[in-house]
């Protein structure tokens, strides 16, 4: 077994600011999940630090950083995922319960949010009852119920047909209008287009950071 | 999140996963329902045996001693065939104890035989006849429940009256009462005065329910001229009970007229020796039962085991979306112990479901009984066998890390 040490990202000084809507592109393997790892605190850097909302995340324990993603991060993935044995609506109350919100409270904020992604008709739905847009509509709906800091999408219409994946991006430049902070991995230039920055990531290394529009 | 929602959630999300795997929850579970089908009838077992035995043990009382010419537990034949040689104990001894003795509070000089019992038609054939003195329901602890028990005038030699253990009386007179009616014990009329109340259990069914009581001057002049007697002795005080046995051989020895250096030619029984014997069984089949018990329960907790490792993998990535989503340790080794814990709960319930009926048939052979305690500690078992099977496959998914959880395909 070789135990060659992969360094994923060097050098990535990056600041981001509330209400921005950021795309960051980059060939395969070029560290962009790894980023959004670090960025989600699922991940801490071997070197290096990361504050978000002006704290420092980058020494925190496990308990510690499943608090700060229950509470500031809201993730949407290429695969869904989704929790397939339950129905939409229960995959929504998730981070509600993590967050020990009363049952009462939670079902109430998770009926909203799914109502708020065009879903109100298909709360009791199981994932495999739905279709590929709808099951990115509920992971959205998941994504933003517990109002986080940032939500961070990790190639989000890349299991998407071009008209559903169409859709998602509008949902998602509604939620930036309405002031949410929204940073998408993208391999697709017209998906980035309709970003606000787009920072650009070759072998680890940030080639290019430019605002447009 | 406090603990109590992590319970619910913990249960909800078990149930589901035991329900989306049926066949697979069902295999798991037998292993735990044999093990706890095995804890439960091992328990019924013993305890039923102990508490039927304790209870027949102590109607009688701790506090009796009894006269016989040999001890209970002869260890050969030679020793039972030298007991048989000597003296029987005699009606004069029994009056000689109860005049001298001083720590006993009652003395009941006891013979009985076999005998034909008639009621108009209805006949009962070798029931036990007991020639005794108005002090045996003393000294063995008895109960009337209608009626009297022999009276001291009858039984220095007044009418031929007797008393009926409750399963002879109804054998003999089945719903209609006995008292006043005249019964024929090997012919000679006899008139009830009393029925004692059911003892039940060892003793009970051992032949005290069945038994018919009369004074010793009719048992003499109608069923055994000359017999062995049984001398009871009941002691005042329990905590003299050892003083009370050295006193009662001294007078016995006086009575008897042994020289010093002499052997006793009777022996002091005791119902503790009883007690002993019994504690080194029920010491043995216990440790038996345990080990039989562990073991089935050790092979359903290393199934259980594999099974949660097996659900753990499977689930590598729902672990990995609920740690993104906050889930802490806490939450998911929570969540699989509580599935481990539920899937040997329910095998637990399901083994109290089959036991409970088999209990009922073990009872038509020996004495058992599915206490509450039994039930507490089956479920408990069961509860533990859980969480000590469960908890390395639900340690494994609390300290997964969640990028290689989600990463998994
Ligand atoms: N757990 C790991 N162990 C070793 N190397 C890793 C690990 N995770 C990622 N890498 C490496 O780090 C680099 C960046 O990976 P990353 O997943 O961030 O790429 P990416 O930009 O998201 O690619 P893609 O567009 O294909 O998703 C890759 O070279 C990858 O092989
Ligand atoms: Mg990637």
């Amino acid at each position: 077994m070789g135990t060659e040490t992969v360094h994923a990202l060097r050098e990535v000084s990056l600041e981001i600011q509330k209400g921005e809507y950021v795309a960051i592109m980059g060939p395969s393997g070029s560290g962009k999940s790894t980023l959004m790892n670090l960025l989600g605190c699922l991940d801490t850097p071997s070197g290096g630090s990361y504050e978000l909302n002006g704290i420092r995340v980058s020494q925190m324990n496990d308990n510690q950083l499943a608090e700060i993603r229950n509470r500031e991060i809201g993730f949407i993935f290429q695969t869904f995922n989704l929790l397939p044995r339950s129905d939409a609506l229960r995959n929504v109350e998730l981070p509600l319960i993590y967050a020990g919100v009363s049952p009462a409270q939670r079902r109430k904020t998770a009926l909203e949010t799914l109502a708020s992604v065009g879903l109100a008709d298909r709360v009791h739905h199981k994932p495999n009852e739905l279709s590929g847009g709808q099951r990115q509509r509920v992971a959205v709906a998941r994504a933003l119920v517990n109002r986080p800091s940032i939500l961070l999408a990790d190639e989000p219409t890349g299991n998407l047909d071009s008209k559903t994946g169409t859709e998602i991006m509008g949902l998602f430049e509604n939620l930036s209008n309405n002031g949410n902070t929204i940073i998408v991995v993208t391999h697709e230039e017209a998906i980035a287009r309709q970003s606000r920055r787009i920072i650009r990531i070759r072998d680890g290394l940030i080639a290019s950071d430019e605002r447009i529009r | 999140m406090n603990l109590l929602t992590e319970l619910r959630e913990g249960l909800s999300i078990s149930w589901s996963a035991i329900r989306a795997n049926k066949l697979r929850s069902a295999l798991t579970t037998l292993g735990i329902v044999i093990g706890i089908v095995t804890v439960t009838l091992m328990g019924t077992a013993i305890s039923g045996l102990n508490s039927s035995f304790m209870t027949s043990v102590s109607s009688i009382g701790a506090d009796v001693l009894f006269v016989d010419r040999r001890s209970w537990f002869t260890k050969s034949a030679q020793e039972w065939i030298q007991g048989q040689k000597r003296p029987i104990i005699t009606l004069a001894i029994a009056e000689g104890l109860a005049r001298q003795l001083t720590l006993a509070s009652a003395v009941a000089p006891v013979a009985d035989t076999e005998a034909d019992v008639n009621y108009q038609k209805r006949r009962a054939s070798s029931v036990s006849i007991v020639g005794t003195t108005e002090n045996y329901i003393t000294t063995m602890g008895l109960t009337v429940a209608a009626g009297r028990f022999l009276s001291a005038g009858e039984c220095n030699g007044g009418r031929p009256v007797c008393v009926l253990g409750s399963v002879a009386a109804t054998n003999l007179f089945l719903e209609a009462s006995p008292l006043g009616q005249k019964i024929l014990i090997d012919q000679h009329p006899f008139e009830v005065v009393g029925v004692l109340e059911k003892l039940g259990g060892f003793a009970g069914d051992g032949g005290l329910d069945s038994q018919i009581m009369i004074p010793i001057p009719q048992y003499t002049k109608n069923l055994e001229r000359n017999p062995n007697y049984e001398i009871q002795v009941k002691v005042s005080h329990l905590e003299q009970i050892e003083d009370a046995a050295d006193e009662l051989r001294l007078v016995m020895r006086r009575l008897r007229q042994l020289p010093p250096g002499k052997p006793d030619d009777f022996a002091i029984n005791q119902q503790d020796q009883f007690l002993e014997l019994f504690h080194q069984l029920a010491g043995t089949i216990g440790m038996v039962g345990i080990f039989i018990t562990g073991l089935s329960l050790f092979v359903g907790g290393i199934g259980i085991m594999n099974i949660m490792f097996v659900s753990v993998a499977e689930r590598t990535r729902e672990i990995g979306v609920r740690k993104a989503i906050g889930a802490k340790r806490r939450t998911i080794l929570l969540q699989f112990l509580i599935e481990a814990a539920s899937i040997c709960l329910l095998g637990g319930l399901i083994a109290l479901a089959i036991a409970w009926p088999a209990t009922l048939l073990l009872n038509k052979i020996m004495p058992a009984a599915l206490s509450p305690t039994i039930v507490g500690i089956a479920l408990l078992v069961s509860l533990v066998t859980g969480v000590v099977s469960g908890f390395l496959p639900a340690w494994r998914a609390a300290r997964m890390n969640p990028v290689d959880a989600l990463r998994n395909e």
